[in-house]
């Protein structure tokens, strides 16, 4: 374990969620406005009709799967039966069709972005170094599962990433990282842990910001929303239900 | 038919009263408005002269028949806007439900696009000055205040202005595609009105219902909706679900906007701005107070024929003791009581039943009404060299010109032509009862019985639609709700002053670090305390400079810059307001 290591894995990812934890709360707090998808769907749609869901949807599952992959402990998942092979052939397959759908998806909307003039001139210097650090992170992350799953189709055991990577991040949250853990996976995933890094750090300052308000809530909400000129309890203010209220 | 104004009261031994709800509502005259969209431009003046709502038009003034703004805006199979009525009876949003809505929230299928409504534009004015000495005059040529391309301008808000009836627009009209066969404009038959369209305000907006972050909504005091712009998220939904398709995207900032029925000015008894400077004087501003728990069922009626009364049976009767003691008790003021009672808006809706809402078959309870032009009936008649005021002619003539009663039927009351025959009638009798009272003859109660009213009520009728006093077309109390002591909307600004990053905290947001549209805005009531400070009621206020806000001025005055020089001799405001304009809104004076 050599100081480069204790610093990359010990010490960034504290200061990775010191500036997302802060960064964000610092935005919420003066840029409610500037808080938005900043949608270029008046502009055109034809592509984005079909990218944009690609996109986002494939993204979705991508996340889903890091969840399960970095916070299912091994020996929880073969306590109940699966075994290594089967998760491997489940983690790859989903994680390459979705990690597919998610770059075509970019590179559609990069690509409508380019040669859309009026998508182009609402592009800001901000975004651009968003859409460079998520299309690097998505790549890595690509590389890594199309590595493991080359090896484990050429017959060997791809690098397995549940007794490094995940165990490392499942001991940042109880504040005890083990960074030997992360220092012996392999250079792939090292690099896409490092660019997920610096996206996470981006992320209050850039767009990325309109994830955390995923409108989650219009399921339970009434309606028709009623609210008063100024924010006075008890006046005429109706108790929320689902429904028209 | 009656109109006796108990008529409207709840029988006794109805179901008991809701929660009562108040809600400050327009009429606009149709037969008065002459087209001249200065209601748009002082709108846009005020609100949407800023980049990024360059195409928007919170309020616009249609030539109907004609498409509209954006293009065919009523033809809901495309767009998909407000309610629908499903089998069992309830109401769900055309567009799909909240799962629906959130699965398609990544690129919203039925969403316009900048074309539906126009590309906005601009011109290279410089080259005028700075073309080189040449045999041709230099051009101004067009650029996109999108992509800020040259561009051909082929479209915009008001393209079709005064083209109604003309084969290629009326094909574009959705209603005109609706009546299909029996509308061929033949120059005979040809008829044409203007349509002055803001926000309805709706009772059961769908636009609200329709907006994933909750962000819109309809404030509880005077119905006004709006948009919190520091909770819009930029999900585009409320733009599918307004039917009127009067919420709009501003491509800069991200967030919706839309009419704000001008509510800085509505709050402290100003009339908006589209209705201050309208030149016909043919919009009318009062409070409904409505049973906010009977909305819902009544927007769901089976017959969409039904609508139009089971919205005026949501309308409570302010003469009512029984509707005002429940007024009392949901907190509404008794200056907001005394107001409803002098409502307009009211007494042309309901009273008098001439006003009819538009476009009630989209169930989302519009509170924007119109009274139906007269004017095209009028005209076919005086062009067959009949007397086009005489009652027995123009009733007779309603009846038989069928065409501009079915496509206003098709406008206001989801295609039943009775409600606008009847308002139609009474317009007519108004015009023959006040022609024999001008020409010293006697009054005919006839004339008024045949159309199920009383001379009075005529009268009545006449004062608001003819002789449309400012005061008597515009009731508005000042906004209420504030604190408990309920001291009026002044001292509220002043407070609010201090809020977080407010001038009285000593900043103004300070350097934007996310693009143009990013940092804090100031409260509108902070933006609302400096108007009302500078508040331009007299000719002075020169600082700003050869510019009018016209946001704050109350009509009263000429300041700077409104009007151009009155020509030679410096003989002062030609353009004063009459005496009878400068009547002070209720409660403004207190």
């Amino acid at each position: 374990m050599t100081w480069l290591d204790q610093a990359l894995w010990g010490v960034l990812p504290y200061l990775v969620l010191l500036v997302l934890i802060g960064g964000t709360v610092w935005r919420y707090r003066f840029d409610k406005f500037g808080w938005t998808t900043r949608s270029s769907e008046l502009y055109e749609k034809s592509i984005l009709r079909i990218a944009s869901p690609l996109f986002h949807f494939g993204l979705l599952v991508v996340i889903i799967g890091h969840v399960v992959g970095l916070a299912v402990p091994k020996s929880w998942t073969e306590a109940v039966g699966v075994s290594d092979t089967m998760y491997h052939v489940m983690a790859l397959s989903l994680g390459i069709v979705a990690g597919v759908c998610t770059l075509v998806g970019i590179a559609l909307l990069i690509y409508r972005r380019r040669t859309n003039g009026p998508v182009f001139s609402a592009t800001t210097v901000n975004d651009k170094v968003m859409y460079l650090v998520l299309v690097a992170a998505i790549v890595a992350g690509l590389a890594t599962t199309v590595l493991s799953a080359g090896a484990d189709l050429a017959g060997g055991h791809g690098h397995d990433y549940r007794v490094t990577v995940s165990v490392w991040f499942r001991g940042i949250w109880i504040l005890h990282p083990d960074v030997a853990a992360m220092a012996a996976a392999t250079p792939a995933f090292k690099l896409h842990v490092l660019i997920g890094m610096a996206l996470f750090a981006l992320f209050p300052f850039s767009r990325l910001v309109h994830a955390f308000s995923a409108p989650v809530q219009y399921l339970f909400r009434p309606y028709i929303v009623y609210r008063s000129r100024d924010p006075i309890p008890g006046r005429a203010s109706r108790p929320a239900q689902r429904g028209w209220g | 038919m009656a109109t006796a104004a108990g008529q409207a009261a709840q029988a006794p031994g109805a179901r008991p009263i809701g929660r009562v709800m108040a809600q400050v509502a327009m009429v606009m005259n149709l037969d008065k408005c002459i087209g001249c969209h200065t209601c748009s431009v002082t709108c846009k003046q005020a609100w949407t002269n800023r980049s990024g709502v360059e195409y928007v038009w919170f309020n616009n003034v249609e030539t109907r028949p004609g498409q509209g703004y954006p293009r065919q805006y009523e033809d809901q199979d495309k767009w998909r806007g407000g309610w629908r009525r499903t089998a069992g009876g309830k109401l769900k949003l055309r567009a799909g439900g909240r799962l629906k809505k959130l699965a398609t929230i990544f690129a919203n299928p039925v969403m316009p696009s900048i074309r539906d409504y126009y590309e906005p534009w601009t011109y290279d004015y410089e080259s005028l000055i700075t073309a080189p000495l040449g045999d041709d005059m230099p051009v101004a040529r067009p650029y996109s205040l999108i992509s800020g391309e040259p561009m051909k301008v082929e479209w915009s808000a008001n393209w079709d202005d005064n083209l109604a009836g003309g084969p290629e627009i009326a094909s574009g009209d959705p209603i005109a595609r609706k009546l299909g066969e029996k509308v061929r404009f033949s120059f005979e038959e040809t008829f044409m009105f203007y349509l002055p369209r803001i926000c309805e305000h709706c009772l059961n907006p769908s636009c609200v219902a329709s907006c994933p972050s909750g962000a819109m909504y309809k404030r509880a005091e005077d119905g006004i909706v709006l948009v919190d712009q520091e909770k819009c998220r930029g999900w585009r939904m409320c733009v599918t679900g307004c039917p009127y398709k009067k919420v709009y995207f501003n491509h800069k900032t991200g967030k919706a906007e839309k009419c704000t029925l001008c509510y800085p000015r509505v709050e402290v008894g100003m009339p908006t701005v589209c209705s201050e400077t309208c030149v016909g004087r043919l919009r009318y501003l009062g409070v409904i107070l409505y049973d906010v728990d009977r909305v819902s069922e009544a927007a769901a009626v089976a017959d969409e024929h039904d609508l139009y009364e089971a919205q005026l049976g949501v309308f409570l009767d302010p003469e009512d003791p029984d509707v005002r003691a429940a007024a009392r008790r949901d907190g509404i003021p008794d200056r907001w009581l005394e107001s409803a009672r002098r409502s307009p808006v009211y007494a042309l809706a309901k009273r008098h039943k001439v006003a009819l809402p538009l476009h009630p078959e989209y169930r989302t309870m519009p509170m924007v009404w119109y009274i139906p032009p007269l004017s095209p009936v009028v005209d076919a008649l005086t062009g067959t060299g009949h007397d086009g005021e005489d009652a027995g002619n123009l009733f007779g003539a309603i009846e038989s010109l069928r065409i501009p009663a079915e496509y206003l039927a098709e406008l206001f009351t989801a295609g039943d032509v009775a409600p606008v025959n009847a308002s139609l009638r009474r317009l007519a009798a108004m015009r023959s009862y006040m022609r024999r009272i001008n020409l010293g003859e006697e009054r005919d109660e006839t004339i008024a019985a045949a159309v199920g009213m009383r001379g009075r009520d005529i009268e009545d009728m006449y004062r608001l639609l003819a002789l449309a006093k400012y005061e008597d077309r515009y009731v508005i109390p000042t906004a209420y709700g504030v604190d408990d002591a309920d001291r009026g909307v002044i001292e509220e600004v002043g407070c609010s002053l201090d809020t977080d990053g407010g001038p009285g905290m000593g900043g103004m947001g300070g350097p934007i670090p996310f693009g143009e549209a990013s940092g804090q805005p100031p409260p509108a009531s902070v933006e609302t305390f400096h108007a009302l400070r500078e508040r331009q009621t007299s000719d002075g206020g020169g600082h700003l400079a050869g510019r009018v806000n016209l946001l704050n001025w109350d009509g009263n005055g000429t300041p700077d810059g409104l009007f151009p020089p009155s020509g030679s001799g410096g003989g002062g405001a030609a353009a004063d307001r009459p005496p009878d304009g400068a009547g002070a809104p209720e409660g403004g004076a207190r």
